[in-house]
């Protein structure tokens, strides 16, 4: 008896702490209220763009498909282009005519970001993508996935 | 006992008390089960073979998905077999770094484990709850290091892929000075309670003798009385430059497999303490570390660390490829398990889903 009445004592302290100790209440009432995220952390992976104005033509991805094989679960798609057109220092390069990821199979390891030898792919930070739709929705296509670095 | 009055129960895959997608084929007599048979394989997703068709890091992130609850000690004892394959050096702050968050994993599985069979034993919600928000805080260390609450992918082959800052050293030393009182705290919740012990103590006992030949690991083996310990028995990384003690039981019952568990969460404090306090300078990656393209010599390695639930292993057979020819993951948890039937015995069908609690089974590690 005396043991169960010494943890009932615990609960009421953790349970009258929860109201003033910011310690022992945790949860936030999301979605009204959100955590800050921290700089690290990573979602899922987006293409980066030099300028805001011509965010496609803009593409540092030179099509050289080393994230496509490494990504281990598959789920990056490439199509490298035939013609070759100038980069941000104006040399010729492939450039990827359809670029593919498909966030239903992703599971956000970040290796693409981490192999990519030009910094052309990054992890960014939305986790709120959900859809109603399981496959076409969440295959996201160049144009989606492109958002322009300053 | 006639075979007519036996009862055949299938438990699971869908219940909660099954810690996934467990399934026991259980024969009972009256209450008391008579024969018990686990059925596993639900969660299969073919890890092994996928690994031998993908290069060396495309399996790092598979490995954080075997024991999801710890992904950085998977990924310690996944990368330990790579560099054993591959002659690769670790600088010193990186063994450093890998101790100081295989014991913060450690510390997050226990509570949890601690909390989980709590709830096992009906005592709903409340000792979770309090586990959840400590194991919550030891996460967000995690989130704010690699990105990834649970899903680490953190190490690589010859360090680590960040360095610790030094407000992330500062809030971990924090979480390590309030985890001893939270300890305190949880240990009086129910570690006294008359149905705890009376649920737990003389229930699932596992004689030494069986635990050794079943080749059970980790704190399993060590509530048996074998005081067995891979840091200290095998002393890879820099563990032998850390004194602490190997607690271990006496009687091998469901009680002392969680005394066990909360000493030795206060003994991953004491290592966490001196590794902080002395942890130096220096990289946290070798520069001759390569990231892609590996090709180890033809060859085969094994590497394997005291994981929070027993002996995690990687067994590696290179054939110079880029890929392993051949690769295989000892998961603690499926071999623990083969003991359930000889631990509940006799004992109720209630008391079956204690001692499987007290195993501390994960089904992503047992069916891989």
């Amino acid at each position: 008896m005396k043991g169960l009445l010494q943890g009932l004592r615990i609960t009421a302290r953790n349970l009258v702490g929860s109201f003033r100790d910011p310690e022992r209440l945790t949860t936030v009432a999301y979605p009204e209220q959100k955590l800050a995220l921290p700089p690290q952390f990573r979602s899922f992976p987006f293409l980066v763009a030099g300028s805001a104005e011509d965010p496609i033509g803009s593409l540092r991805c030179v099509a050289c498909l080393i994230c496509q094989k490494e990504c281990p679960p598959a789920c990056i798609h490439i199509e490298r282009s035939t013609d070759k057109k100038p980069d941000a220092a104006g040399k010729p390069q492939f450039y990827p005519a359809q670029f593919d990821i498909d966030f239903s199979v992703c599971m956000n390891c970040g290796i693409c970001a981490e192999v990519c030898p030009f910094d052309a792919i990054r992890m960014g930070q939305d986790y709120e993508i959900a859809t109603e739709e399981r496959a076409l929705a969440l295959t996201w296509n160049r144009a989606q996935l492109t958002r322009a670095v300053p | 006992m006639s075979f007519g009055d036996l009862l055949e129960v299938s438990v699971g895959p869908h219940h909660p008390s099954t810690h996934g997608v467990f399934r026991m084929r259980v024969t009972l007599d009256g209450e008391t089960v008579v024969r018990l048979k686990p059925v596993f394989g639900y969660l299969h997703r073919n890890h092994e073979k996928i690994a031998e068709s993908i290069s060396y890091l495309g399996s790092m992130p598979f490995t954080d998905r075997l024991d999801y609850m710890n992904a950085m000690s998977n990924n310690w004892a996944y990368a330990l077999a790579v560099e054993k394959l591959t002659g690769q050096s670790v600088p010193e702050r990186a063994e450093y770094v890998r101790i100081i968050l295989a014991e913060l994993t450690r510390l997050l599985n226990h509570v949890c484990l601690a909390g989980f069979l709590l709830q096992d034993m009906g005592a709903s919600g409340t000792p979770l709850m309090y586990a959840f928000r400590e194991r919550e805080k030891i996460l967000d260390l995690f989130e704010s290091l690699s990105g990834s609450r649970m899903m680490c992918n953190f190490q690589r082959f010859g360090g680590c892929r960040q360095d610790l800052s030094a407000d992330w050293l500062r809030e971990a030393g924090r979480l390590i000075d309030r985890f001893g009182p939270f300890l305190d705290e949880f240990e009086l919740l129910l570690a006294g309670n008359e149905i705890v012990l009376a649920r737990t103590q003389g229930v699932g006992v596992l004689p030494r003798a069986l635990a050794i030949s079943a080749g059970a690991t980790g704190p399993v083996l060590r509530a048996s009385g074998v005081a067995y310990d891979l840091r200290q028995a095998d002393g890879y990384g820099l563990y032998p430059r850390f004194p602490f003690r190997v607690p271990y039981g006496t009687h091998g019952d469901t009680y002392d497999r969680y005394r066990v568990r909360v000493l030795e969460m206060r003994e991953s404090l004491g290592i966490l303490r001196q590794a902080l306090a002395t942890l130096p300078e220096g990289p946290v990656l070798d520069p001759k570390a390569r990231l892609r393209g590996l090709r180890p010599k033809a060859g085969e390695a094994y590497g394997r660390i005291e994981g929070p639930k027993g002996e995690i292993g990687f067994y590696l057979v290179s054939d110079g490829g880029p890929n392993p020819y051949r690769y295989r993951v000892r998961p603690p948890s499926l071999i623990n398990l083969t003991a359930l039937e000889d631990m509940c015995l006799g004992h109720t069908l209630a008391d079956a889903v204690v001692i499987l609690g007290s195993i501390d089974i994960v089904l992503g590690e047992v069916d891989r």
